[in-house]
C-alpha cells in the first residue's frame, strides 16, 4: 500500500510542474494590460507606466515565472493587481464559501443517489426502477441555472422562506450560513444525482450478476446480506470515480450557480480576475484547482485500493 | 384576563416596533469596487460606494450636477485667475480622529500630481504650478495658467482628501471625513458604512448602509423582488422595468447620467477619414430605434458630445436626421456608391451589445456591411483604445464635461482640427461663465459639423427604489451613490 501510494505522489508532482507551465504560459499570452484595464479611458501614458512599474509587469517573463512558483511553494501567492491585497487571503474568503457549498452539494448528492441507486438496482424492472430512470433523465437534462431561477421565484420571492442569494458570512451563525448555501446546493446537487444515481443503479446490476454473488446465494446468505457484504463494496469503484470528479466540478463549476446566487465563491472570482486581466489571481486560483483536482484523484486512488485490495498488486 | 393583557402588550410591543423609522439600508449594485481609493483607479464602482459617503473633496457635486462648497467653505479667486485661496472648515475630523488641516489637502494635491501618481485622471490636476499651506485652514493653489474648470475639477472622486498617514491601506481601509465610516467588506458579497458620530456637517438619517454587489441581471430582480435589497442603483435589467412601475411597492427613478453613448468612428482610417462617409453613417442610424430597441425606451437622443441636462447644451439632432436615401447619396458622392465593409468593435455593457447589432442592421441599409465582434474591456484597451485597429465602435463616455477628447487628436477616434484644439485652449483658460457658455456651445457645433462621431443617446440611469425610501439621487451627475441625504418616511 506504502509503495502504491508514493508511486501516485510521484505522478502527483510531475503533473504539478507540468499545469503550472501551461498556465502560466495561457495565462501570459492573453492579450489586456491590468494597468491600462484599471485606469481607464482618460489616464495618461505616464500614469499607466507608473502603475506598470509599480505592479511589477516590467521585469521578464522568466523572472516572473520563477517569483511566482518560488512564492507559491513558501505559501505566497502573490498580491492581486486590482484588489492589492494578497492573493492568498482573497483565496481564502472565497474558499469558506466554495469549500462548503461544494461539500454540501456533494453530500446531497450522495445521500440522494445512493438509496435511489440502490433501489432501483434491487428492483430492476418495477415501477420504482422505472421512475427513477424517468425522474434521473429529466435531472440531468434540466439546466441547473434554470432550475436555481425557479426555485427563486418559488422559494424567495412568491414563499419568502429564503432570500434570493447572497452569503451573510459564517459569522451570522452556522444556521444562517448553511441556510443562505441551500438553494445553490440543491440546485448543484440535483444533476449530480441523477447522473451519480445511474452509476450507482449500473453499477450494482453488473456486480449483482457476477459469479461471486451467485455462489454467497449459494452460500446461503439472503438477496439482501448478499448485497450488503460483497455487491455494495464492489460496486463503489465507479462510483468512487464520479464523486471525485464531481467534487472537484462543484469547487471550480459552481460559476454560473454563484451568479444566479450572488455567491461570493471561486468560480465568479476568477471570472471577474480574467476580465480584469488580474494574472496573479486567475494563476494562483487556477493552479490551486489544479492542485486540489489532483490531490482528490490521488485520495480516489487510494479509496479504490482500500475498496478493492486487487488494485494495489496491479500497478 | 391575564392572556389578554399580555397579548395586548405583544401587539403594542409589535405595532412601536414597526412603526419605529428604520434607520439602515441595503443598496444594491452591479459591480464591485476593486479596492476603495477612489484617487488611484478609474472603476466607477469604488465612487459608487465612498464618494460624498466616506471621501469628500474641497468641492462637491449636488444632485443637479452643480459644484457646491465641500471641505472648503469658500474661496477667493486672484484678478489673474491664477491663485484660488480656499477656506477650510474647522473643526473637520478625519474618521481616525486626526483633525483636517492644510497640510492635508497640499499632500492629497501633490500625491495627485506626483510623478508615480497612479491618478486615473492626472489631468485635473495637471494645471496646478503649487500648493501650499498658509495657515491650517488657508490653502492657496497656484495655477500655471488660469483654468475656467479648476472647482469642477476637485469636485471629482478622485480628487478627495486623503490623510497621509491612511495611504498605506487606504486601498482595503479607506480613512476620510465623510458622513459615514467604512466599517466593513466582506469580498464579492457586500460593503458596510456605518454613521460617523464626528461628521462636521447635518448628521445623515441613516445609522447604517449595505452596498450589495449583484451582477447577474436575473439575480437582480429576485433580490428586488424577495426583499434582499431596498434599492437597486443603476438596474440592470430595463426589460423588468415595466413590472417595477406597475408595483406600488416600488419607485423606479430614471434620470440623466453624464454617460454620452456614440458610434466611434476612426477619423484616420479609410473611408471614415472622408467627412461625407461619417455624415453618411451619422444619417442612416435611428437613434430612437435604437433607444427602443437596445435600452427599453430609457435615453435620450443626443446629436452631439455633450449632456442634455447641461444648461449649456445645444440640441443638434437635426444636424444629422435619420435619412437612408441622403446617406446613401452621400456614400455614392464619396466614391462608395456599393457601400463598403467595416468593423464594429463592441465591448461587454448591453448598450454595446444590444445597440450593435440594431446599428449593424440599419448601416446594412445603406450598403455598409459591418464585421461584428463583442469584446472584453481589456481587449477592447488594447484594440481599440490604445490599438487604434478598428472601423466602429460603440462606447458611454461617463466622464463629466469630457468634450476636451476631441482636442486631442491621438485619442483613439482620431479627431485633429486644429479649430477645435483652439477653443478647448480658450475654454481651459476662460472664467466667465458666459464666455464659457459660448466657447462650449461652438465646440459642440464644431464636432456635430465634422461628424467625428456618430452620437446616439444620452445613457439613462435607472433605478428601482423601495417606494418608502427617499433622498436616493435621479440623476448621476457623477458616479456616486451619495446616501448623506436618504431616509425613510414612516
Amino acid at each position: 500500500m506504502l509503495r502504491f501510494a508514493l508511486k501516485r505522489l510521484g505522478s502527483l508532482v510531475i503533473s504539478l510542474i507540468v499545469a503550472s507551465l501551461v498556465i502560466f504560459s495561457c495565462i501570459e499570452v492573453v492579450p489586456g494590460d491590468p494597468a491600462s484595464f484599471m485606469l481607464g479611458i482618460n489616464a495618461q501614458p505616464d500614469t499607466i507606466a507608473a502603475l506598470r512599474e509599480e505592479l511589477g509587469l516590467n521585469s521578464s517573463l522568466p523572472e516572473r515565472y520563477f517569483s511566482w512558483i518560488s512564492g507559491m511553494l513558501t505559501g505566497d501567492l502573490g498580491t492581486s493587481y486590482t484588489y492589492r491585497s494578497p492573493v492568498s487571503e482573497i483565496v481564502a474568503e472565497r474558499l469558506v464559501i466554495s469549500l462548503p457549498l461544494a461539500t454540501y452539494a456533494l453530500s446531497l448528492t450522495v445521500l440522494i443517489a445512493f438509496p435511489v441507486g440502490v433501489l432501483a438496482a434491487t428492483r430492476r424492472g418495477s415501477v420504482a426502477d422505472i421512475s427513477v430512470m424517468g425522474a434521473t433523465q429529466l435531472g440531468v437534462a434540466i439546466p441547473n441555472f434554470w432550475f436555481a431561477m425557479l426555485m427563486v421565484l418559488v422559494f424567495a420571492i412568491n414563499l419568502r422562506w429564503f432570500s434570493a442569494g447572497g452569503f451573510p458570512g459564517w459569522d451570522a451563525g452556522f444556521f444562517a450560513a448553511m441556510k443562505a448555501l441551500t438553494l445553490p446546493a440543491i440546485a448543484l446537487a440535483l444533476p449530480q444525482a441523477s447522473i451519480l444515481a445511474r452509476v450507482m443503479r449500473s453499477s450494482l446490476l453488473d456486480t449483482l450478476s457476477e459469479d461471486y454473488i451467485r455462489t454467497a446465494r449459494a452460500k446461503g446468505l439472503s438477496k439482501r446480506q448478499a448485497l450488503w457484504r460483497h455487491a455494495l463494496r464492489n460496486a463503489l469503484i465507479p462510483v468512487l470515480t464520479i464523486i471525485g470528479l464531481q467534487f472537484s466540478f462543484l469547487l471550480a463549476g459552481a460559476i454560473i450557480i454563484e451568479n444566479v446566487f450572488f455567491l461570493p465563491g471561486l468560480g465568479r472570482l476568477v471570472f471577474q480576475a480574467i476580465s480584469q486581466r488580474d494574472l496573479i489571481v486567475v494563476e494562483s486560483v487556477v493552479m490551486l484547482l489544479v492542485f486540489a483536482v489532483i490531490v482528490v484523484n490521488f485520495l480516489v486512488d487510494l479509496a479504490y485500493a482500500w475498496v478493492d485490495p486487487r488494485l494495489r498488486s496491479r500497478v | 384576563m391575564k392572556t389578554t393583557l399580555s397579548l395586548t402588550t405583544a401587539m403594542v410591543l409589535l405595532a412601536s416596533a414597526a412603526s419605529a423609522a428604520e434607520t439602515d439600508v441595503t443598496v444594491g449594485l452591479q459591480l464591485e469596487p476593486p479596492h476603495l481609493d477612489p484617487t488611484s483607479a478609474a472603476a466607477g464602482a469604488i465612487d459608487q460606494v465612498v464618494y460624498s459617503n466616506v471621501f469628500e473633496g474641497l468641492t462637491r457635486f449636488g444632485p443637479d450636477g452643480a459644484v457646491n462648497a465641500g471641505l472648503a467653505e469658500s474661496w477667493d479667486i486672484s484678478d489673474d485667475g491664477k491663485t484660488y485661496t480656499f477656506k477650510l472648515r474647522s473643526g473637520v475630523k478625519f474618521h481616525d480622529g486626526t483633525d483636517l488641516d492644510a497640510t492635508d489637502v497640499v499632500f492629497s494635491l501633490d500625491r495627485a500630481r506626483a510623478e508615480d501618481s497612479t491618478n486615473a485622471q492626472k489631468a485635473l490636476f495637471d494645471g496646478i504650478e503649487s500648493a501650499e499651506a498658509v495657515d491650517p485652514t488657508t490653502v492657496k493653489v497656484t495655477l500655471k495658467a488660469p483654468q475656467g474648470n479648476f472647482l469642477f475639477n476637485m469636485a471629482w472622486g478622485d480628487a478627495v482628501i486623503v490623510a497621509p498617514e491612511s495611504i498605506e491601506n487606504i486601498k482595503t481601509n479607506p480613512v476620510g471625513t465623510g458622513a459615514f465610516t467604512f466599517a466593513d467588506w466582506k469580498q464579492g458579497d457586500s460593503i458596510t458604512i456605518a454613521r460617523n458620530p464626528d461628521y462636521w456637517g447635518e448628521a445623515p438619517a441613516l445609522d447604517e448602509a449595505t452596498f450589495k454587489f449583484i451582477s447577474d441581471p436575473t439575480a437582480a430582480f429576485g433580490a428586488m423582488m424577495a426583499g434582499d435589497v431596498d434599492a437597486f442603483y443603476g438596474y440592470p435589467a430595463p426589460e423588468n422595468l415595466a413590472q417595477f412601475e406597475a408595483d406600488p411597492r416600488f419607485n423606479v427613478l430614471s434620470g440623466s447620467t453624464e454617460g454620452e453613448t456614440i458610434l466611434a468612428m476612426n477619423n484616420k482610417l479609410e473611408p471614415f477619414d472622408d467627412v461625407r462617409v461619417r455624415k453618411a453613417v451619422s444619417m442612416a442610424i435611428d437613434r430612437q430605434a435604437i433607444i427602443d430597441g437596445a435600452m427599453f425606451g430609457y435615453g435620450t437622443p443626443i446629436g452631439t458630445h455633450f449632456a442634455p441636462h447641461n444648461s449649456d447644451y445645444v440640441d443638434l439632432t437635426a444636424n444629422t436626421p435619420f435619412d437612408p436615401s441622403a446617406a446613401k447619396a452621400l456614400l455614392a458622392e464619396a466614391g462608395y456608391p456599393d457601400g463598403f465593409e467595416t468593423t464594429l468593435k463592441l465591448p461587454p455593457p448591453s448598450y454595446a451589445r444590444r445597440g450593435g447589432e440594431i446599428i449593424a442592421a440599419q448601416l446594412r441599409e445603406i450598403g455598409i456591411e459591418t464585421e461584428i465582434s463583442n469584446l472584453e474591456w481589456a481587449q477592447w484597451l488594447e484594440q481599440v483604445f490604445r490599438g487604434y485597429d478598428f472601423g466602429l465602435t460603440i462606447v458611454s463616455h461617463t466622464e463629466p464635461m469630457d468634450i476636451g477628447i476631441y482636442a486631442r487628436p491621438e485619442y483613439y477616434f482620431q479627431y485633429d482640427n486644429p479649430d477645435m484644439q483652439a477653443l478647448i485652449k480658450n475654454l481651459d483658460v476662460e472664467n466667465d461663465p458666459g464666455v464659457r457658455a459660448s466657447i462650449l456651445q461652438k465646440a459642440q457645433e464644431t464636432i456635430s459639423n465634422d461628424f467625428v462621431n456618430g452620437y446616439l443617446f444620452q445613457l439613462a440611469l435607472t433605478s428601482v427604489v423601495d417606494a418608502k425610501l427617499n433622498g436616493i439621487w435621479e440623476n448621476a451627475p457623477t458616479q456616486a451613490v451619495d446616501l448623506t441625504g436618504v431616509s425613510w418616511s414612516e
